[in-house]
């Protein structure tokens, strides 16, 4: 593939790994106290254990998986408020395909849909408007989910509809922001990470700026990084790069995607349609200050949550559950206490499980639960 | 929709109305002309013409194939029921003959159940019988015997066909998912994912615009000269619903052998792959209707897949991997890009991921 291929190259791949190694030995690191870069993007894992990134890097350099995947950090309570909009007779409820195995605390979407809900799969939210048009005399729903990422295509979906004065369309706005996350970790105290691969579909939307706090008082290098292996491990090289020179800067390894400024139009969408929330209720992270958006007073006939009496109903998160521990990267996956267990894909009890870009899942897809084994055989896991 | 490539309908035959009613289905005159005007004026055999309620097959007959009879049965529910490349109606009877062949055996006779939604166009369900009677003759396969049911409005979704079928295994023959052996070589009969592709395409609401054809296909003849040059293959499964990645987890779970793949030599069309990108998917976990993997001893491998490239259906065979001592049941990937991974079994449905 054009342009895809390019960033998947052996020979390149062997290249930036021998430097890499030549770093790791300048730095007299060890395996025994191994440096913890976290991708916070849940992007960057799927692409790091379907590539096999981490079986080809040196042992005295541990990935930790961030809470980059929005459809991992839904609190249960959100979960159930889709499902009771969803089993409204009058409602047809859109989302995400990953979005729908999230488990609630009675069900998940799809099980509501097995149980008669009209719940239907898109692939955007221009999607979920297009079924509001065909269906004048239904309420269509749309979850609205995913970082700043998503949240400009939602936002300009909601002025689209305005535009058109469809009266049977809203977002149900789960839309959240990564930077208070990002915050969130740096003052966790059982930190133990020495940087970060920054966001690149994120980054290409807010620009590499508002990450600037985490150099300047946190004192970590990030380094934003775009999604191909050769990426990953490009980036990976520039944190230890950092780190050896006693520098400490966000650098934008994914210049051909991500402008220092972000992108202006898709900027101005979300300023227009969102305001920013009190806080906002994380699965595993607990309520984090201004991580969330709703809908301006503007743009209420939009609003689900204003159209609908929803539950909003707190709901902890299962007490087995080290989902938290595992998105601070104070825990791997497999040494979660119900992984593989009574978490597994099939039956998630934890969302880090749910979505394919789930630290868990993708461990368990990729890594197989038997990691002894695995890292024994030199597998990725 | 690939209509044009369907055998053309003849206009209202004893049918005089243009949808399929619960009349049709009721057991007197209208079903009666529903099933000689659309089933058995398309399946036309001996076996099928005196409309028994069984058909009755010669046993000699059957014993001159082989020794042993293989006897299988499937149920296809696809949506959109024409899709490019094939329809229901031929992936219907591909199926049930791969599923035959997989084990070594000819296949020789079938039975067909279809459950019709009341409301769907006589004519749409006209065109799927033919498009199965014709897969079969040039299959050399005979629909023997058959029911039909009509179902209420939302009881199913348009067209239910259930297909089941009869073979004879060829003596000497022994496959198995058990069989294989550490150093047995792993081949593909060619590119993966089309038809799994194909159908998401032809469903319509991604608005993605890319010419995949499924590769729906009967493999019989193919799997016939395989196992001509190559008599000591161990296993043969065909590749559907879970794909690659579920076929040789099987394997190698039934084995109790680990099975190492190679990336770059595991043929996946471009435009496949492309679409798999998009949407986040696994181009291993993707349907196939027209691809088979086989486990071959080293020593057979190359006359195999010579004899694979040799036939229409196997020109872009490849060689994948092999089969290795190691953890039983675990499948691995040599990665392209240089590194390793575990390919497990699939969980639910692929969903396609937010961002």
């Amino acid at each position: 593939m054009k342009y895809v291929d390019e960033f998947r190259d052996h020979g390149k791949a062997r290249i930036l790994v021998n430097e890499i190694e030549s770093l790791v030995r300048a730095m007299n690191l060890t395996a025994e106290r191994p440096i913890h870069i976290m991708e916070v993007c849940g992007g960057h894992t799927h692409s790091i254990f379907r590539y096999g990134i981490e079986g080809m890097l040196p042992k005295e350099i541990e990935l930790v998986h961030g809470p980059g995947c929005p459809v991992c950090v839904l609190p249960m309570g959100r979960v159930d408020d889709c499902v009771a909009i969803a089993e409204r007779p009058e409602v047809i409820f859109a989302t995400f395909g990953d979005a729908m195995r999230v488990p609630g605390s009675q069900k998940s979407l799809l099980q509501a849909k097995a149980e008669g809900a009209d719940v239907r799969m898109v692939y955007s939210p221009m999607d979920a408007l297009a079924l509001a048009r065909n269906n004048p005399t239904r309420e269509v729903v749309f979850f609205g989910i995913g970082f700043e990422t998503t949240m400009p295509s939602t936002a300009l979906t909601i002025l689209q509809a305005e535009r058109e004065g469809i009266q049977n369309f809203s977002v149900f706005c789960n839309h959240i922001t990564i930077v208070p996350t990002i915050k969130a970790i740096l003052d966790s105290p059982d930190l133990q990470l020495a940087g970060f691969l920054g966001p690149g579909h994120v980054s290409m939307v807010i620009g590499t700026e508002p990450f600037a706090f985490i150099s300047k008082y946190y004192r970590k290098p990030m380094v934003i990084a775009g999604f191909e292996p050769l990426d990953i491990l490009q980036s990976i090289w520039m944190v230890l790069k950092q780190i050896q020179e006693g520098r400490c800067e966000i650098e934008n390894q994914y210049e051909r995607v991500v402008p220092e400024a972000g992108n202006g139009p898709a900027l101005a969408a979300v300023s227009r349609v969102y305001e920013l929330r009190a806080f906002f209720e994380w699965r595993g992270l607990g309520s984090i200050d201004h991580s969330g958006v709703t809908l301006r007073d503007a743009y209420a006939r939009f609003d689900a949550e204003r159209r609908f009496a929803i539950p909003n109903a707190k709901i902890a998160d299962p007490k087995s559950c080290q989902c938290g521990e595992v998105l601070k990267g104070v825990i791997k996956p497999w040494q979660c206490k119900v992984f593989g267990s009574a978490c597994t894909p099939e039956a998630p009890l934890g969302a880090l499980m749910v979505s394919s870009e789930g630290a868990c899942a993708a461990y368990f897809q990729y890594g197989g639960i038997k990691q002894a084994t695995a890292k024994k055989a030199g597998v990725a896991a | 929709m690939n209509m044009l490539s369907l055998p053309r309908a003849r206009p209202l035959g004893k049918v005089h109305v243009p949808t399929v009613t619960l009349a049709h289905g009721g057991g007197g005159k209208a079903m009666k002309d529903l099933i000689d005007d659309v089933f058995v004026s398309a399946f036309d055999n001996p076996a099928l013409a005196p409309l028994e309620d069984q058909a009755r097959l010669d046993l000699a007959a059957l014993a001159s194939h082989g020794d042993r009879l293989a006897f299988t049965t499937d149920s296809f529910v696809v949506d959109p029921l024409c899709f490019p490349g094939g329809d229901i109606g031929k992936l219907a009877i591909c199926g049930t003959i791969n599923d035959l062949a997989v084990g070594g055996a000819l296949p020789l006779y079938m039975a067909c159940a279809v459950i019709v939604e009341e409301g769907v166009a006589i004519d749409l369900i006209r065109q799927i019988a033919l498009s199965m009677a014709k897969t079969a003759r040039d299959a050399g396969v005979q629909i023997v015997t058959g029911d039909t049911k009509v179902v209420q409005k939302g009881a199913c979704d348009k067209l239910f066909i259930t297909t089941t079928g009869v073979g004879v295994i060829r003596q000497g023959l022994e496959l198995g998912a058990h069989l294989a052996q550490p150093g047995d070589i792993v081949l593909v009969n060619g590119l993966l994912g089309d038809h799994g592709a194909a159908i998401l395409t032809a469903r319509g609401d991604m608005a993605l615009d890319a010419a995949i054809e499924s590769d729906c296909a009967a493999l019989h003849d193919l799997v016939d000269r395989l196992l001509v040059a190559a008599p000591g293959v161990r296993c043969l499964r065909d590749a559907t619903r879970g794909g690659l990645a579920t076929v040789l987890n099987e394997i190698a779970h039934a084995s109790g052998v680990a099975i190492e793949i190679e990336e770059s030599r595991t043929p996946i069309r471009e435009d496949v792959r492309g679409f798999c990108e998009i949407l986040g998917l696994d181009p291993l976990y993707l349907a196939n209707e027209g691809k088979i993997a086989a486990i071959v001893p080293a020593a057979e491998a190359d006359r195999a897949l010579a004899a694979m490239r040799a036939h229409p259906l196997g020109s872009a065979a490849s060689a994948i991997g092999r089969v290795c001592q190691g953890e039983a049941g675990r499948v691995t990937m040599r990665t392209a890009f240089g590194g390793r991974r575990i390919v497990d079994m699939l969980v639910g449905e692929q969903l396609p991921r937010i961002c």
